[in-house]
């Protein structure tokens, strides 16, 4: 059966990443029987010929062989450049198999030769008809290919055997084995029941991957801007653009490149590590026009050019694409040696790891001219946002809230109740509440809060529920107390409501299990939402059977404002106005002379705020400043104040790689510049 | 014991296996069991209540404190309170509490419950149970043990160790130096597995609750139990779920009680209950097996109805007597033979029954070729273990099966004499053999033997196996129907599975990523209808965003981001660049985008790094 190795290979994955989740939709049995899109047309004047019939190397194909790993990329004339599912290396033949599964159903690729690396040889690689792989992998032989491909038959029948050798192997196909039986009993739910049953594949999300190149992003959005009407064809007068960027692109590279191009087609070609890359390009920095990118992203920009070039080159003629694959095979034996040795995902993991450089470019939003939002802007624009699906989501959430009663039921058999799934669960909890708990006793716990904690939480059952007065030594007495009188007095019922209870706050090691132990109650009623990806790993089996949980999907793709509102998002300005009263006070509590002391150091910081690469000002510099202005007398007397300063949060020092002590100031440029226009009003 | 030291602690190791979310039960009934029979001292102690020694000290007498005021008269409780917070807490009060106590217990009650105790002890000792041996901090208990080790001169103390993984744990725990101040006693408890069968069969393989699991819901649940947990009060909570589930969602489960209430409850159907009834598969299957005047009244006439699902109700318990009678008796046999074909366990014959006709099956195939090789002994044992199970059954139609059986066992017995004359036969033979020496003869004879084996190749008792293993073969083919052919098995049988999977076992990470990925599944919209690793730009902001993402590296650049998304955005409204508004709509996504990010960070896929300005990580799949 050719599809094992592949499946195992998913299901191995997966299992790392997902220990409690096994009932998972590994099966891409859906994803197989998903009618075949049309064989992609091949661009340029070959329009209309199938491409796993051209005798060579298909146009736009391009795969590079280099030490054990078989690199492609695929062009793929109706989307784009892409190279979906086969951005990894390839192991081995148990990977080929994993890959044409994974490929996207337009490109595929029939690597299934010259696994054997030799110098100077280079991968065969074609398109194959989406029927065909389809069969290959869903045939037990996988033999019966129609005739009419004889060549291709070959190939793939080469490529069967190889699959059947694996299989062969006993052990593991017993394993993989158990594990379909597993996944038959308890996975194929996923299959049968629609909600969790398509996409979801695992090799997909759950592979290593190579780290990618950053245009890759920019690529997907026009591609993903394209794809409105999805049989919109690769037409070259839509794209006036690019092929007007030839001539330019390329004379750059004969001008300025010519030495480097050898090494820097290599590194297009391949998705090798970056360390690799990174050697391969180090001495050819650009250093001209880009001001815009430093230099670890200036291969990046290039390999944006060199994406455009191939476009073009593809689009114009096809017979370039061969010279392409030849150079990755130049490759010095002994970069040979050194990527095999990493040819294993563990090492591939930490090979992605260990470098602590990124590659990704320096914009920053401060060059964009976008000014970041506050939180009433925000609102105010997003409540001018078309709402999108409205129906639809209505129909998910009358879904939902059929299950109340449901709820109701099950909360007072002494289950809990957890909801799952995207979207926030906020608005479906509070109607549950509303309609309901309105009569009986309840407690709702906004999870999302920032400063909630189960102290707070337990105080109100004490308080508010128990009306118990008296403080208590630590929570654990507490809770001791609230389980003894909801012990002794049955008649006592509490619902519980806890939005989000995976947040910062409550999902500590302690939180959860009081609250775990508060659930275990026959007569406290849980009912509580998560939505952190991990969330599930807050709990261990112990905790797990005091909670007694049942789970239920709730997706409601509602956004999550007021969980988010809370959370100090990286683009959400915070209003700074708290930062402001207590800089005023601080200061105002201190002598006129550190007060100077802190307006040089925030002049020289306002002064300086365009310099995306300023450090702070030097400890000696903040001295002399200070001297010349009369405002201390010795570097003592300064540091005394800077200690105070410190100890009010109001200054940052750090060291410089010099061994340099420089100084910052850690409030947003707004804030201060108010500050120090307020200062002089008061002056 | 006698052979202990003075100064050494007795000690129990209690090895109670890896599914910890169980020993609570166990270890609540071991301290009860103690309370009643030895004595009235008993603690229990769990490692996250006593993170230090003081902690420890603190919760053993306030354990103590609280249980001699239950043997104390009631009076006293106030004070003891008050001197429960005065005392510091140490040994040495520790002792002279115990002093006290015993003293007084003593000399006013000479104890009713102390009595089988004081056989062994003077006073009653105090019992520390250690819930989870393994969790506690090696320090607390090395230290506890040191210094109790030093009074246990003044108060008799034992305990007992919980353990989840090995005995070796306690050594690796504790130093010589420590471990040998305990005397050690090794206890196992039955193994999770055990607990699981005894549940299985007092639960389900029984009449006496008309509730029943169908194979598919008994098979997950037995998956959740060997693959996840092994946790039998999982397995009883499932079982718990599946009971609500079926009272909730099938209607007709009111007919689901004893038979006499529910022959009584199907006289009070209304309409609609009876309109039920007519709509349930099994009894269309039965409907359409009936004549066609039979049909019509069956199909119009609800008292008729009533008649018949009062008889067939009956038919189903009836099979039911049967089914558990005779699937028993299967069992017996199944387990003698090697590689057990059909199971080791009861449980998994049980699933195999109740799913298919279990005689079509390839495994009972070669079942029924092992039974026919079996010995005479072990043929001889089962089939009276068998006539134990089915006189000890409560069905009465077994009683000529029973005669039955007893033949075989009697014919067995004969067959022993005559054996006994075949072999003076052959032997008579060889005797034969001996005596003539002419080779033409002697070859005549050998062939006549040969012949003779040939023709009598099966035996009296090969005929007899055969027969016993044909007349098996029929009681399983009359009585292990699977369940889903009785009518009006719905009633009874709980058999969505997938709620039961969806409920226990849920798989949040997958419909989050489905969610983002494929927005479709849930969003029946036909424009975010897409192919597989695509996805369309009208789809919600956060599924766009998500996308994107994934294209990255550990770092993402978010001006990258932004511009990428509002392109997408941008694309789907068809906005040309030139526009008047431009400004406006470019605040909106860049809100939108705002909105999604944030959403995107607490759903955890991204989190705010300062390694490069206005960049976010990764933190999930292939962000390496």
């Amino acid at each position: 059966m050719p599809l094992v190795p592949a499946r195992a290979a998913a299901t191995r994955l997966g299992a790392c990443c997902e220990p409690w989740g096994r009932g998972g939709t590994w099966g891409r049995g859906s994803r197989q029987l998903q009618p075949p899109p049309p064989i992609p047309r091949a661009a340029g004047g070959r329009a209309g010929l199938p491409l796993a019939e051209s005798p060579c190397i298909a146009p736009g194909c391009k795969a590079a062989v280099a030490g054990g790993r078989v690199h492609v990329v695929l062009y793929c004339p109706e989307r784009g450049v892409h190279s979906c599912g086969l951005r990894g290396a390839l192991r081995g033949e148990q990977c080929l198999a994993a890959c044409l599964v994974n490929a996207c159903w337009h490109c595929r690729l029939s690597a299934m030769s010259q696994l054997e690396l030799k110098r100077n040889q280079v991968l065969e690689a074609r398109f194959v008809a989406d029927e065909d792989v389809l069969k290959h992998i869903s045939d037990n032989g996988g033999v019966k290919v129609r005739k009419d491909r004889a060549q291709l038959a070959l190939n793939v029948k080469r490529f069967v055997k190889k699959l059947e050798n694996i299989s062969d192997d006993d052990d593991e196909a017993q394993e993989i084995m158990e594990e379909q039986n597993y996944v038959a009993v308890l996975g194929a739910c996923a299959e049968d029941s629609l909600r969790n049953g398509p996409s979801a594949g695992g090799g997909k999300i759950y592979s290593f991957q190579t780290p990618k190149r950053s245009g890759k992003m920019a690529e997907l959005a026009s591609e993903l801007a394209q794809t409105p009407g999805r049989n919109v064809t690769f037409d070259s007068s839509e794209y006036p653009e690019k092929p007007a960027c030839t001539p330019q692109s390329s004379k750059k590279y004969s001008a300025s490149n010519k030495p480097q191009l050898k090494s820097k087609k290599n590194e297009f070609v391949s998705t090798t590590p970056y360390r690799l890359r990174k050697r391969l390009t180090a001495p050819s920095l650009r250093s001209d026009s880009e001001s815009d990118y430093s230099a670890s992203c200036s291969e990046e920009e290039e390999e944006d050019k060199d994406h455009k070039e191939t476009c073009d080159v593809i689009l114009g003629q096809k017979t370039p694409s061969k010279t392409r694959a030849a150079p990755p095979s130049k490759k010095t034996p002994a970069k040979k040696l050194k990527e095999e040795m990493t040819s294993n995902l563990v090492e591939e993991y930490f090979e992605a790891h260990s470098s602590s450089k990124v590659l990704t470019s320096d914009r920053t939003l401060q060059k964009l001219q976008k000014r970041k939002l506050d939180q009433q802007t925000l609102l105010v624009l997003l409540n001018k946002a078309p709402p999108a699906f409205t129906a639809e989501l209505k129909e998910l959430n009358q879904q939902h809230e059929s299950l109340f009663s449901k709820w109701m039921l099950q909360l007072h058999l002494g289950f809990s109740i957890v909801l799952y799934g995207l979207g926030s669960k906020r608005d479906l909890l509070e109607k549950f509440r509303t309609s309901l708990l309105r009569d009986s006793v309840h407690l709702v716990v906004n999870g999302f809060f920032p400063s909630i904690t189960v102290r707070s939480i337990l105080n109100s059952i004490t308080e508010e529920v128990l009306d118990h007065v008296g403080t208590f030594r630590s929570p654990m007495d507490q809770l001791d107390l609230i389980m003894k009188r909801f012990k002794e007095d049955s008649s006592l019922e509490l619902y519980l409501l806890i939005h989000n209870l995976d947040s910062k706050m409550l999902r500590g090691d302690k939180s959860q299990q009081i609250l775990a132990q508060l659930a275990s109650l026959p007569n406290i009623h849980l009912i509580a939402s998560i939505d952190h990806i991990n969330a599930p790993l807050m709990w261990d089996q112990a905790k797990q059977s005091l909670y007694n949980w049942l789970w239920y999907e709730t997706t409601t793709f509602s956004p999550y404002l007021e969980e988010t509102s809370y959370e100090n998002s990286l683009l959400v300005q915070q209003s700074g106005s708290l930062a402001l009263s207590s800089l005023t006070h601080v200061l105002h509590s201190l002598t006129p002379n550190a007060r100077g002391i802190f307006r040089l150091l925030a002049q020289y910081h306002l002064e300086n705020k365009d310099n995306p690469s300023y450090p702070g000002l030097s400890f000696q510099d903040f001295y002399q400043r200070c001297r010349e202005a009369f405002l201390v007398n010795s570097d003592l007397t300064l540091r005394a104040q800077l200690t105070e300063f410190r100890d009010h949060k109001l200054i940052r020092t750090k060291r410089g790689t010099d061994g340099v002590e420089y100084l910052l100031i850690p409030v947003d440029n707004g804030t201060l510049t108010d500050f120090l226009e307020k200062e002089d009003e008061d002056m | 014991m006698c052979r202990m030291k003075s100064s050494e602690i007795p000690t129990a190791a209690l090895v109670l296996g890896v599914n910890v979310t169980d020993h609570d039960v166990t270890f609540k009934s071991l301290s009860e069991v103690l309370q009643d029979n030895v004595t009235p001292y008993v603690v229990s102690l769990q490692a996250k209540e006593c993170p230090g020694i003081k902690h420890l000290l603190q919760k053993l007498m306030g354990q103590l404190m609280d249980c001699c005021v239950d043997v104390d008269s009631f009076e006293e409780e106030e004070c003891v309170n008050i001197s429960q917070k005065k005392i510091r807490c140490s040994m040495a009060s520790l002792s002279k509490w115990y002093e006290s106590v015993t003293k007084k217990t003593g000399s006013e009650t000479p104890s009713k419950k102390i009595t089988s105790s004081s056989r062994h002890w003077q006073s009653p000792p105090i019992v520390v149970i250690f819930k989870d041996m393994e969790s506690f901090t090696t320090k607390v208990l090395q230290d506890f043990i040191v210094i109790s080790s030093q009074h246990i001169h003044e108060f008799p103390l034992v305990l007992i160790f919980g353990i989840a993984t090995s005995p070796m744990i306690i050594h690796r725990l504790l130093p010589h130096s420590v471990s040998s101040l305990l005397c050690i006693e090794l206890f196992q408890s039955l193994s999770c597995k055990e607990h699981l069968a005894t549940v299985i069969d007092k639960l389900l393989l029984t009449t006496q609750f008309p509730f029943k699991l169908s194979e598919k819901v008994l098979q997950v649940l037995i998956n959740i139990f060997l693959y996840h947990d092994f946790s039998v009060q999982n397995f009883i909570k499932g079982f718990q779920l599946s009971v609500v589930e079926h009272f909730y969602s099938q209607p007709l489960s009111v007919l689901c009680c004893q038979l006499l209430e529910a022959k009584k409850r199907v006289n009070s159907l209304s309409h609609n209950q009876c309109e039920n009834i007519r709509s349930l598969p099994s009894f269309r299957r039965y409907v359409e097996s009936q004549v066609s005047e039979k049909q019509i009244a069956l199909l119009t006439e609800d008292s008729f109805l009533k008649e018949v699902t009062q008889t067939l109700l009956e038919d189903l318990h009836i099979y039911h007597e049967n089914y558990f009678t005779v699937l028993r008796c299967l069992h017996v046999f199944t387990t003698s033979l090697p590689k057990y074909p059909l199971g080791k366990q009861i449980r998994e014959l049980h699933c195999a029954c109740l799913g298919k006709s279990v005689w079509e099956t390839e495994e009972y195939g070669s079942t029924v070729q092992l039974l026919r090789m079996l010995a005479k002994d072990e043929l001889v044992a089962i089939l009276q273990k068998c006539v134990e199970i089915f006189i000890s059954s409560s069905g009465k139609q077994f009683s000529n099966t029973v005669e039955k059986l007893e033949e075989f066992l009697a014919r067995f017995q004969n067959l022993e004499t005559e054996t006994n004359e075949v072999q003076d036969v052959s032997v008579l033979s060889q005797k034969e053999l001996q005596k003539k020496t002419d080779l033409y003869h002697l070859q005549k004879t050998l062939l006549e033997l040969k012949e003779s084996k040939r023709s009598k190749k099966l035996t009296k008792f090969e005929m007899l196996r055969f027969e016993v293993v044909d007349f098996i073969d029929s009681l399983v083919r009359s009585y292990l129907a699977p369940a889903e052919m009785q009518t009006l098995n719905e009633v009874v049988y709980f058999n969505t599975a997938n709620t039961l999977r969806e409920h226990l076992n849920a798989a949040p990470r997958i419909a989050l990523h489905t969610a983002l990925n494929n927005p479709y599944c849930y969003l029946k919209n036909q424009t975010l209808k897409s192919d597989v690793g695509c996805i369309s730009n009208t789809a919600p902001d956060i599924c766009i965003v998500y996308k994107l993402h994934l294209e990255c590296g550990r770092l993402i650049n978010l001006v990258d981001w932004l511009e990428a998304f509002s392109t997408v955005v941008t694309a789907v409204e068809g906005t040309d660049p030139d526009s008047v508004a431009t400004d406006q709509v470019d605040e909106i996504i860049h809100a939108r985008f705002i909105r999604a990010v944030s959403e995107l960070e607490l759903l955890g896929f991204i989190k705010p790094s300062k390694q490069k300005t206005d960049h976010v990580a990764r933190l999930t799949w292939g962000g390496c």
